[in-house]
């Protein structure tokens, strides 16, 4: 199967990406190619009882305990943030 | 002085006979020359190495030096380095002043290394050529219309014309092994949990592990004894007991070195698809291998052509998942002009990423989507089984699996841009590795037409020491691992 324009419409939304119209065309070709020339024939593949394997090591998340280990950074990592006021990250306003 | 190892500069600096800022000043000099024909490093700041190096001379003098205390080294832009720009050759990281160390760059720190620069890729490590660089593409030393490989091509490009006397570098589908290949120089992937992703720029976290580029095996190994080790701060890092990566490279064998040694010959790297050249000094290098007493096996990979297309769903749908932190609030690139919020991210991430990322995250949010999901990407994690399942039948049966790295030497630049699906192909011997989470090595065997040729050596789990032992073995019979281009040979 081949993806539509409107699908790949969809998805960019989904990535919040915009993708201009002058774009779109090369875009949806070049995904295309990539789905029906290399991914697709995979799809065939006979993998009945097959455990999907999502990592390579067979591991369980390790816990640690819960206490304080990193200091407060919060002046360096907003020294590099796009817009900051007061300690806090701006955005355009969300809830009118 | 360029024809030097690694081990021989921290033998020398031991030893006095040159000092660290010496040897930075010397690999400084030589980017200020040859960078502008190689674009390998995108970030420098010599002041930096320098005050580094002065400190490295300080410790050499008080005995406090270390295995490797005042030798330079690149750093692969995708590690963060306080106070460094740490970009991942993308737009969107172009001002990205890191305020923190990764994991990688400390344990050097710690050592006492001079970080001599930060090298260039392809933007966030999607790449098989270096091109998807938002700084350019690196031109391989051997013939700069060429490609040096990808991702870390500026890493590989740096080493082998010396312009730094080894390089950081990650591997996600190749991006360690096929740059080293193209380029004439030895790098190493380790097992994946082996060295800590923490800091190291995430593409595809089940697959992205960090390793070392350099001349030779020894100095691989050198390097992977400061770089790899248990972290706490990485969820994926194995706790298991430090290695000495060269352990096996001093021990004295009496008669053949690699006798016993049983090398599985995968007929999926032997067929169709091998360049001629690449494939006559694959052979050649296997005869030198039964020389130093290794015997070959034929063995199988069946669903090796898988790896691929499982591969091309699965890193997607990770880097869809890990990029999804670029959102032009907290750090990075913001569009200068936007409306609501959504119109922010939108145009923040179309104008900051480039078109091979900005693909790659469509077709992750495509495989993750609903109703697509299961088709798609729980498909390619059985497929991904299955890959792994070969590789442990193939072990019952042999120590290394070995093959020429790459199906070609290196190509020319812009000759696969436009074609995503030949250009993935060039991975098509060294995707499986990261699929199954195994150690992988490319040394240099030789030349095709002027281009070099890498071999892969592919061990089980854990064999990192093995694989430097056999690599250290064939270069001590051998000397392609020593071959520089000439372009460079100026100091």
């Amino acid at each position: 199967m081949s993806l539509t324009r409107d699908q790949m419409r969809r998805i960019a939304y989904l990535a919040r990406m915009e993708i201009s119209d002058a774009d779109a065309e090369s875009t949806l070709e070049r995904i295309n190619e990539i789905f029906l020339g290399l991914i697709e024939p995979m799809l065939a593949v006979d993998t009945r009882g097959v455990e999907p394997m999502a990592h390579a090591q067979d591991l369980t998340q390790r816990l640690r305990a819960d206490i304080v280990t990193e200091m407060d950074c919060r002046e360096a990592f907003q020294a590099i943030a796009p817009e900051t006021d007061a300690g806090l990250y701006l955005v355009p306003r969300v809830i009118e | 002085m360029i024809a030097r190892t690694l081990r021989e500069f921290s033998r020398a600096l031991e030893k006095r006979e040159i000092s660290s800022i010496e040897l930075t000043r010397f690999y400084l000099d030589r980017i200020e020359r040859y960078n502008p024909k190689l674009n390998a490093f995108i970030t420098l700041d010599p002041e930096r190495s320098l005050a580094q190096a002065k400190e490295a001379d300080a410790r050499i003098a008080a005995g406090r030096a270390e295995a490797l205390t005042g030798v330079p080294l690149a750093q692969k832009d995708i590690f963060c380095a306080r106070g460094w720009r740490t970009s991942c050759a993308s737009r969107m990281l172009a001002d990205f002043v890191s305020p923190y160390d990764s994991t990688v760059v400390e344990r050097f720190n710690a050592e006492g290394v001079v970080l001599l620069g930060k090298t260039n890729m392809d933007e966030f490590a999607m790449g098989s050529s270096n091109e998807n660089s938002y700084f350019g593409p690196v031109r391989n030393p051997w013939d700069t219309d060429r490609v040096p490989g990808g991702s870390s091509g500026g890493s590989a490009a740096a080493v082998a014309a010396s312009l730094a006397p080894a390089a950081t570098a990650t591997d996600t589908g190749g991006s360690i092994r096929q740059p080293s290949a193209l380029s004439g120089v030895t790098g190493i992937k380790p097992t994946y949990g082996i060295v800590s992703r923490y800091g190291m720029i995430a593409f595809a976290s089940s697959l992205d592990q960090g390793g070392p580029i350099a001349w030779t095996a020894e100095d691989c190994a050198l390097l992977l004894n400061a770089m790899s080790g248990f972290d706490e701060r990485d969820s994926t890092s194995l706790d298991r007991p430090k290695e000495d990566y060269l352990r096996e490279l001093s021990s004295e064998k009496g008669g053949k070195p690699l006798a016993g040694l049983k090398i599985g010959l995968p007929k999926e790297f032997f067929g169709e698809g091998c360049e001629r050249g690449v494939m006559d000094r694959a052979m050649e290098a296997l005869a030198v291998y039964r020389e130093l007493g290794a015997r070959t096996v034929e063995i199988s990979l069946p669903n090796m052509e898988l790896s691929i297309p499982a591969y091309y769903v699965i890193a997607p749908a990770e880097a869809s998942s890990n990029l999804s932190r670029y959102d032009g609030v907290r750090y990075g690139y913001r569009a200068p002009e936007y409306g609501d919020i959504d119109d922010m991210y939108g145009k923040t991430r179309s104008q900051g990423f480039g078109a091979e990322v900005r693909r790659r995250i469509l077709i992750g949010t495509y495989v993750l989507s609903h109703g697509y999901y299961d088709a798609y990407y729980l498909q390619a994690q059985r497929v991904r089984r299955l890959i792994a399942n070969d590789f442990s039948a193939a072990f019952e049966c042999c120590d290394i699996i070995a093959g020429p790295t790459t199906p070609t030497t290196a190509f020319r630049i812009g000759e696969k841009t436009a074609d995503p699906v030949r250009m993935y192909l060039s991975d098509i011997y060294t995707i499986a590795v990261n699929l199954a989470g195994l150690p992988g090595l490319s040394h240099p065997c030789g030349f095709s037409e002027g281009l070099p040729v890498g071999f892969q050596l592919i061990g089980g789990y854990f064999s990192e020491a093995r694989l430097l032992e056999a690599a250290h073995r064939f270069q001590q019979a051998t000397d392609w691992h020593l071959c520089r281009p000439t372009a460079f040979d100026g100091v």
